[in-house]
């Protein structure tokens, strides 16, 4: 690469946060038009490397050339201005406000309102992301409120447009639509910084690669020149480990769903509708669907959170639909929600009282109303021996734990209570490779012994490893189960409800 | 029993009065929560108004420099509020609460040499023939210019959430304060301006109690108004019209209850004294039964965490 080519030019930054070094005197390129590939895993300091280029923090040191001019921006509009944008992994959306409003807010000085809305309409189906500048954001689907984000990158016409995870909440043909779109920018001379860890995609979509590792560089590569496998093992920095299973003939029905059709609870949410599936003892079942189709309702429904008609939830051949969490718990149904922090463990409480507030009635944590200290803390640390969960002690607050770790100790206290059905909801979701690992093992594991596992996750490669069946939620609805063995990803695509809607950018 | 004593045009016009302390109170109070913060400290910061503005007015002869020292005292107020929840991270119902039973103790600490003082009248507004007309002249220029400033607020703070890109971010950091961290707005700047607007306007509610509607200082003399413009706000679903309507409406049935004690009504005077508040109460929850819902942000405690 030759200097005029190169449009952003990093040198030796370096960000501290006290006790953990988040970016180590990281140095790389990033050509005109080119599509980068920023790789690494969770903690690596991906995410703290775009905030410096977006502005949003300040480097200890080193230094950034932009178009050949030193490039230090001091808060996110100087970034916007000198032409980087950014599309945020957690959507940076206004739920209450229209799309026209929240794109307005993104741009340093937005034209009139109805001007905006006409070029947004043109912008949006000049690259196949159709959107209506009048509807409330809060109405919209996952895929369509990025939409709205990259819309509002567009507008300002970036030289360097950063993504942060952006497929993960879309269906494989989105993701097709959405790099057709980012294969149209960067023909027209935009750069792109595509952050991800799915090695597939940035070996189809990107011209460079850079990894991160514990927050320093550890290798540039050529993704369309490397194996996912080459890749991965040089973000773990050590050799993968692919979950194991045997083939065994499931056991008999343990749970099942008899058109459970339930209301959401919360005003942006997806009611159930006419959802039906039995789950077997010793099997699988992957349930797939971009966020916000109703998996968080579904765990509702089946840890009891949400109650149904008697007869819509079987279990063991009983009904029990009207019944609440704990009725569910004592007869073998054991779930673990999605968000750790607040839903699955209570941040401010210490382990051994997390442990105890699912584990208290299948562990006999107490007696006659009282709490038995002791037995709740060995169960504690049975936990966090058995699943390798690095923390100082069982005392230790639940927020004081990485993800991944708390991710490790919540599942393993279900894991742990030996339950007859198990009910997970995204369990890897920001766990790096080596505990993922370790938590489908422990799935896999389960279903050996005869119970009945139920995974439901956004990462398609996850379930295809674990499941033995697969069904996918769109809008509420459950898509047929069919054998997970030799799906195509196209196939799970549709299931998962096609394109949405999307069309391929119009060149 | 006599009817006929209770004159429709006194009665419109003396409502109007009765009203403009809350609404001032809930017009400032829900900027501040469309921004995102709960201030409970109304009451506090309307109780150090009226006596601010009542005794720079007694002491300088000038209602209309009360009236700028009110909302001085009362933004200054709500800065001790600001300065608590926004950078020690305090809770803002506990602050909030704090703030109201300190501004309670200030307010009576700062009156004590003005109990039983008389305030310099405050002039009413006296345009030739226009407010010589029969019934309407009474009733739309004969008031005071704070009566006019309340309603005109009202319209300002409506056009400037719906139509300002200022009004949008303030609404934006309401709604998710996070998000509007992300990108690049001064979320605790916006709230400190905004609970400092809400001061002020407090401030002036207060002052309007102890030199206009009143007029002399009493302690605790805002008694509850300032609970009642929280009330307004909430079920006045967040929108500056209905506040207006809420706040016309207290004090209609105020006044009315009033004169319909004055007239001699069979009914004893503890459910007349109630029923402003069953029926403002009352009213606003039939209006507040449409979609709309509090800002997101409402009452969080906003961190900028990596």
């Amino acid at each position: 690469m030759t200097g005029t080519d190169i449009l952003l030019s990093i040198r030796g930054l370096t960000k501290a946060y006290p006790g953990v070094v988040a970016n180590d005197d990281v140095s790389f390129d990033i050509g005109r038009g080119e599509v980068h590939a920023l790789l690494g895993e969770n903690g690596a300091g991906k995410s703290t490397l775009v905030k410096m280029i977006y502005g949003l923090v300040k480097p200890d040191s080193g230094e950034m050339v932009l178009n050949g001019a030193a490039f230090a921006p001091s808060e996110p509009q100087a970034a916007r201005a000198a032409g980087v944008a950014m599309v945020f992994q957690h959507f940076s959306l206004f739920d209450a406000l229209n799309v026209a409003e929240n794109i307005a807010l993104g741009m340093a000085d937005p034209p009139a309102m109805r001007d905006l809305a006409t070029r947004i309409r043109d912008v949006s189906e000049q690259y196949g992301l159709p959107l209506d500048p009048y509807r409330t954001v809060g109405d919209l689907s996952a895929g369509e409120r990025q939409r709205v984000e990259i819309v509002r990158c567009l507008l300002q016409d970036p030289k360097l447009l950063i993504m942060d995870e952006p497929t993960s909440v879309l269906t494989p043909q989105e993701v097709e639509i959405l790099f057709a779109t980012l294969r149209k920018l960067s023909a027209e001379g935009t750069a792109i910084l595509y952050i991800s860890h799915k090695l597939e995609e940035i070996r189809a979509l990107c011209d460079a690669a850079t990894i991160l590792r514990l927050g320093r560089k550890v290798a540039e590569c050529t993704p369309r020149e490397t194996t996912a496998r080459e890749m991965a093992e040089l973000m773990v920095g050590s050799e993968l480990l692919v979950p194991e299973r045997t083939g065994k003939a499931p056991g008999p029905v343990r749970l099942a769903l008899k058109g459970l059709s339930v209301r959401s609870p919360s005003q942006f949410g997806t009611s159930l509708k006419e959802v039906s599936f039995e789950v077997r003892g010793g099997e699988v079942l992957g349930l797939a669907g971009v966020a916000g189709n109703g998996q968080d309702e579904l765990l509702a429904a089946l840890s009891g959170e949400l109650t149904s008609a008697r007869g819509m939830v079987v279990l063991e051949g009983k009904e029990i639909g009207q019944l609440g969490p704990m009725a569910r718990r004592r007869m073998g149904l054991l779930t673990a929600p999605e968000e750790r922090l607040g839903h699955a463990a209570a941040p401010d409480m210490s382990l051994t009282e997390n442990a105890l507030l699912t584990g208290a009635e299948r562990e006999g944590l107490m007696a006659n109303g009282f709490l038995r200290w002791g037995k709740a803390r060995a169960f504690a640390k049975a936990i966090i021996e058995r699943f390798d969960v690095r923390t100082p002690g069982t005392e230790n607050a639940a927020r004081s734990l990485s993800g991944g770790n708390l991710q490790k100790f919540v599942i393993g206290r279900e894991v742990m209570q030996r339950p007859d059905v198990l009910v997970v909801n995204q369990p890897t979701w920001g766990v790096d490779a080596a505990a993922a690992a370790v938590i489908r093992q422990a799935l896999l594991d389960l279903a050996e012994g005869g119970t009945a596992v139920i995974v439901i996750s956004q990462d398609l490669d996850e379930l295809m490893e674990v499941s033995d069946r697969f069904a996918a939620l769109n809008e509420g609805r459950l898509s047929e189960v069919v054998p997970a063995q030799g799906l195509t990803v196209e196939q799970i695509g549709l299931m998962m409800g096609g394109a949405h809607g999307m069309e391929v950018a119009h060149v | 029993m006599d009817l006929s004593a209770i004159n429709p045009v006194l009665l419109i016009a003396s409502l109007m009065v009765a009203a403009t302390p809350i609404l001032l109170a809930g017009i400032g109070e829900l900027v501040v929560e469309r921004a995102g913060v709960l201030n409970l400290g109304v009451e506090g910061m309307m109780i150090t108004g009226a006596i601010c503005g009542f005794a720079i007015a007694v002491n300088t002869g000038s209602p209309a420099l009360g009236f700028v020292a009110a909302a001085g005292g009362g933004a200054l107020l709500s800065l001790l509020f600001a300065l608590l929840t926004q950078y020690a991270l305090a809770n803002q119902v506990a602050s909030g609460l704090a703030l109201t039973l300190f501004g309670l103790g200030l307010s009576s600490l700062l009156g004590q040499g003005y109990v039983g003082i008389k305030p310099p009248p405050t002039d009413r507004l006296d345009i030739p023939v226009l407010t010589d007309l029969p019934v309407v002249g009474r009733i739309l220029f004969g008031h005071d210019l704070m009566v006019y400033f309340g309603i005109a607020l009202v319209a300002l703070v409506w056009a400037f959430l719906k139509y300002t890109r200022a009004g949008l971010i303030l609404r934006a950091v309401g709604e998710s304060h996070d998000a509007a961290h992300a990108l690049g707005y001064k979320v605790k700047r916006i709230r400190v301006m905004a609970i400092m607007f809400g001061g002020a306007c407090a401030g002036l509610g207060g002052a309007y109690i102890s030199l206009v509607r009143v007029p002399q200082w009493t302690e605790g003399m805002t008694a509850g108004a300032g609970w009642i413009a929280l009330a307004l706000v909430v079920f006045a679903s967040w929108k500056p019209w209905r506040v207006l309507i809420g706040a016309y409406l207290f004090g209609g049935v105020t006044v009315l209850q009033l004169n319909l004690q004055a007239a001699g009504l069979a009914i004893p005077v503890e459910y007349l004294s109630m029923s402003p508040y069953l029926i403002t109460i009352l009213v606003l929850v039939i209006m507040s039964a449409d979609k709309s819902r509090a800002p997101a942000s409402l009452g969080r405690i906003f961190h900028a965490s990596q």
